[in-house]
């Protein structure tokens, strides 16, 4: 193992460069220790962001090494090519410094896919009773552990090359709530995803699903809205 | 203007598979035409035809059909693979259809360069 990592850093906006720092090789070492080691150590002005360190609330993601990845459970040691690494903020989303994005395109394309939940029933009714193995719940099952941090969105390449494109996380949100049978929105959605911006833009390329860092794949809720909008267009429903 | 991903990103199979989904269908689409105005010629008569078929006789023309049987080889793999994603319960993204595709197109290519040389 040698002494030190040699990391390159995005400093700037969308314009900007990469900065060369010498970063202390550790045992155990995640990419977000690496970030932190810097800013606290060698540059306080480096921008970045994080929360939790385990994995749970999706706030630090970053391209490492030309691929999006969440830092904090990114070893160094499955990442690093010969003691080097490149940190970049992440791709498809306005920077705002450094390596802070702006999630805020991110987040109202989920409020676009009509991702809020609205149930029929109030806290007076009963509970609803969902049965654990039903087709619905295992559907929605898969992909309800979204963290929100945006890497889907940063790999894909038809958010690039159709910036109104909702991107696989809005869409995978769409499908977990077109299965949720207590949901009532379930029109109203299928109408929001079945644009030209929505699931049917989708090329298969699958980036989503081989970046995921929670193995979501939301290559499989897109495939099912665009099954369930070809269904519903047949039987006049949209 | 937001940054863009590199080649790094796209590396894995399933985009593999996009990509040469994609550039064996344009390049098919680009040959159609050019089919269709080849059998067209029939409307001229059998001699306008022969003419033009004798003149694709060629190894250039040879090269090119091997090429095209490949493609299409590919290219009807990768869509039956889409159709198995879309339209099939869900199985990931069938990483073994892109393998038995690229093994599928290698067996059509070699079979045809045989073909044309026996």
């Amino acid at each position: 193992m040698s002494t030190n990592l040699e990391v390159k850093v995005w400093r700037g906006r969308e314009q900007g460069g990469f900065t060369s720092y010498k970063v202390p090789r550790r045992d155990s070492q995640t990419v977000l220790d690496v970030v932190t080691y810097i800013q606290r150590q060698l540059d306080p002005t480096l921008s970045y962001r994080f929360a939790c360190r385990v994995g749970m609330c999706g706030s630090c993601a970053m391209t490492v090494n030309g691929v999006a990845r969440w830092t904090c459970r990114t070893s160094v040691a499955k990442v690093a090519v010969d003691g080097k690494l490149e940190i970049a903020p992440l791709a498809n989303l306005p920077v705002i410094k450094d390596l802070t994005t702006d999630m805020v395109e991110f987040f109202d394309k989920w409020a676009q896919a009509k991702g809020q939940f609205k149930g029929r029933h109030s806290r007076h009714d009963d509970f609803a009773r969902v049965e654990p193995t039903s087709r619905e719940r295992i559907a929605a099952n898969a992909g309800i552990e979204c963290i929100g941090c945006g890497i889907c969105y940063a790999s894909c390449d038809i958010v690039t090359w159709r910036p109104n494109f909702l991107g696989p996380a809005a869409l995978n949100r769409a499908w977990t709530l077109a299965n949720d049978v207590r949901d009532t929105r379930w029109v109203e959605r299928l109408r929001a995803v079945a644009g030209d911006a929505g699931c049917h833009s989708c090329h298969t390329q699958g980036s989503c699903s081989e970046r995921c860092p929670k193995r979501i794949e939301p290559t499989a809720g897109i495939a099912g809205l665009k099954r369930l909008v070809a269904k519903s267009a047949i039987r006049g429903e949209l | 203007m937001k940054r863009n991903n590199d080649f790094r990103a796209r590396a894995h199979p399933a985009y593999w598979a996009f990509l040469v989904h994609r550039i064996s269908g344009l390049a098919l689409a680009v040959f159609l035409p050019l089919h269709f105005w080849l059998l067209g010629q029939a409307i001229h008569g059998e001699a306008a035809l022969d003419g033009i078929l004798g003149f694709t006789d060629r190894t250039a023309f040879r090269f090119g059909e091997w090429g095209l049987v490949v493609l299409l080889a590919l290219h009807l793999m990768g869509g039956v693979r889409l159709l198995l994603i879309e339209f099939l319960p869900w199985s990931g993204l069938r990483k073994n259809w892109i393998a038995g595709a690229l093994g599928f197109g290698v067996a059509a290519g070699l079979a045809f360069a045989l073909a044309l040389i026996s």
